[in-house]
């Protein structure tokens, strides 16, 4: 299935209303997580529109790469790159964390198709994602790219490293992990809770390939997804070695008086506080009903499986 | 005397049981399954002597996937792999498996609805010699608590390998619990694997001995013991713990009037208190009396010197019989 092979300039754009989606739904849901889904939003939204490939009209298509969210605290930003690839309409993200709703607090593979595996326990999707490229392995199907989104705090998760050991010993090439290094979590900034630095280093020392990349600068985020797929056996030359992007990121970037404060991860911006978010993304609303508005108001989903209730 | 009374669906009287490892029919039963379908692969975590996955590694070693000791990330491995339409099938000593990787089991396998076969070694405590820290009290009422986790608990050798023949046609999560220790072969080639049943391993209206996994055979020797007496107690297998098959143990508890559950399992969540809850959420008020482990650790011991510490013991069993049969009335 072709990416949508959008330009830098038209990723930038993509990734601000992608910001724009995430706060409006937890706002509107007064629960979720936006420190996170604001600093992986523009890698994310590069890999999500130009290099997963994916067919949100048959979500089990086998030969789709698969996305596994390890952190899936940063589900409102999953759902939205969802969204604007075409698995759902936007309105539908205003259900968010809603009774019934397909779009669970954190993801849910039994309850909206498009999810690889339900996350929220930290730690465990890179095992998860290991697992589905040596079947991708066993099956035969090299076309098939795993990518495993991390978050900095997580990597203090032991299982974390028993997986990234494990695909080192295996030298899983079709493997691509990618660290929201914006070294916050709730307790504080990682490097004070627990150091999970130096991250290349150990990374490498566990066999893997690793590229490190401005996680907020769109034209080096291009570089380092072009560099990290180019090692695997699907778009490149297999390199014989999992491959980790290191993003640094800082934790709500793109407003920049909420930048950089852990106490962002976990808390939804009350009413004055994601307006103020939105003008600094440079939303010019009068309320917010103009932001749901402009997302389409609420939506039934109308995604796969809608039409025979799956 | 044996001879009088009534064994059902193949069970052998005890003087011909022989004693046999079910993880040997474990790693034995891999080898035909990864010959019939490819779909089969095997994940350990650095057990494969002990779990018998040493001979499907022989056999089959692109589909084995040694995970080293590293119980959780092969949980989640297992995942991944099945998300491939791969069967695996992974091993390891309960305690860990359904321990240290309950959250992986939990909310990666079966929120999920994940196709992985957790086939867990070293289940009970007749593991014996090596003590607290590898034996497993509690991993049934672990993996019973999961919502759409199947739970198995084969009686013996040839039990085993006829569970192992359905396995591969379940879809979804699944535990599936061995011993360690060789078992007496109390079913027989003959004997019927029914899933979603029980099974009336010996007919009698004096009372039912509801038991699954080792304490089949104990339950068997209660009920030989108490025939000498001319008390004739039912003996009902459960070879699924979940799904139960609810009206079968009702039947039987409104037909003997009497119930004795064993397990080699804490009284904590296995199926004495499955068999509780039925009973009184149904109105079956009973005389019963549940035959587990107390709350207790078991420390090193031979296997047969910890199950009567347990007081898992055929012994035990008909006294419990006695004690319900005489409130019966």
């Amino acid at each position: 299935m072709p990416t949508l092979n959008l330009s830098v300039d038209e990723l930038r754009e993509k990734a601000r209303t992608i910001r724009h989606d995430v706060l409006v739904s937890i706002h509107t849901a007064k629960s979720g997580h936006p420190g996170g889904p604001l600093s992986a939003a523009d890698y994310l939204t590069a890999l999500w529109m130009n290099y997963l490939n994916c067919d949100p009209k048959e979500p089990v298509w086998p030969q789709r790469d698969r996305f596994v969210l390890s952190n899936g605290h940063c589900s409102a930003l999953l759902y939205a790159l969802m969204s604007h690839r075409g698995y759902f309409s936007r309105g539908y993200l205003l259900t968010f964390r809603t009774v019934d709703s397909r779009l669970q607090g954190h993801p849910s593979k039994t309850s909206l198709p498009g999810v690889e595996v339900s996350s929220g326990s930290l730690g465990q999707g890179l095992s998860v994602a290991h697992g589905m490229a040596l079947g991708a392995r066993i099956r035969g199907t090299p076309q098939c790219t795993v990518f495993c989104n991390c978050g900095d705090g997580e990597l203090q998760e032991g299982n974390i490293w028993e997986a990234i050991m494990h695909a080192g010993h295996r030298r899983t090439d079709n493997l691509v992990a990618s660290v929201d290094w914006n070294n916050a979590q709730i307790d504080g900034y990682v490097e004070n809770v627990k150091n999970i630095a130096p991250l290349p280093e150990k990374f490498r020392d566990f066999g893997w390939r690793t590229v490190e990349a401005d996680g907020h600068d769109m034209d080096d985020i291009v570089r380092a997804w072009d560099e990290a797929v180019a090692g695997t056996p699907a778009r490149g030359k297999g390199c014989g070695q999992p491959t980790a992007i290191l993003f640094k990121t800082a934790m709500m970037h793109g407003c920049p008086t909420y930048e950089n404060i852990p106490g962002w991860h976990g808390r939804p911006p009350k009413e004055d506080e994601v307006m103020s978010m939105l003008h600094e993304l440079g939303y010019t609303y009068d309320s917010i009903d103009q932001a749901r508005a402009a997302m389409g108001g609420f939506q039934d989903y109308d995604g796969y499986g809608a039409e025979n209730g799956e | 005397m044996a001879s009088s009374i009534e064994y059902k669906n193949g069970i052998q009287p005890s003087d011909k049981w022989e004693m046999v490892l079910t993880r040997k029919a474990y790693g034995e039963m891999l080898v035909e399954l990864g010959k019939k379908n490819e779909d089969v692969v095997v994940l350990d975590a650095d057990l494969a002597e002990s779990t018998y996955t040493k001979f499907f590694r022989a056999e089959f070693p692109e589909r084995f996937i040694e995970c080293g000791i590293a119980e959780q990330d092969m949980m989640n491995t297992a995942a991944g792999l099945s998300t491939f339409g791969l069967i695996p099938f992974l091993s390891s000593y309960a305690i860990f498996l359904t321990g240290r990787a309950w959250d992986q089991a939990r909310n990666t396998v079966d929120y999920s609805k994940m196709n992985v076969k957790i086939a867990a070694a070293h289940g009970g405590i007749s593991v014996g010699l090596d003590g607290c820290s590898h034996q497993s009290m509690e991993d049934l009422g672990n993996m019973l608590s999961l919502v759409n986790m199947t739970v198995l608990v084969p009686a013996d050798y040839w039990e085993t390998r006829k569970m192992m023949e359905w396995i591969p046609t379940h879809e979804g999560p699944l535990y599936f619990r061995l011993g360690r220790e060789k078992v007496p072969t109390v079913t027989s080639e003959s004997t019927p694997f029914t899933p979603y049943h029980t099974m009336e391993a010996i007919g009698g209206g004096d009372g039912v001995f509801i038991a699954t996994g080792l304490m089949l055979s104990r339950a068997v020797q209660a009920a030989e013991m108490l025939a000498e007496e001319g008390i004739f107690s039912r003996v009902l297998h459960v070879p699924m713990l979940k799904p139960l098959n609810d009206e079968e143990i009702l039947q039987a508890a409104k037909e003997t009037g009497a119930v004795v559950t064993m397990e080699e399992h804490s009284v904590y969540g296995g199926l004495g208190s499955l068999v509780a809850r039925l009973l009184l959420g149904n109105d079956v008020h009973v005389p019963t009396r549940i035959i587990g482990i107390p709350d207790m650790y078991l420390m090193s011991g031979q296997p047969e010197e910890l199950l009567v510490k347990a007081g898992l013991t055929a012994e035990n069993g008909a006294a419990k019989m006695k004690e319900v049969l005489a409130l019966r009335g």
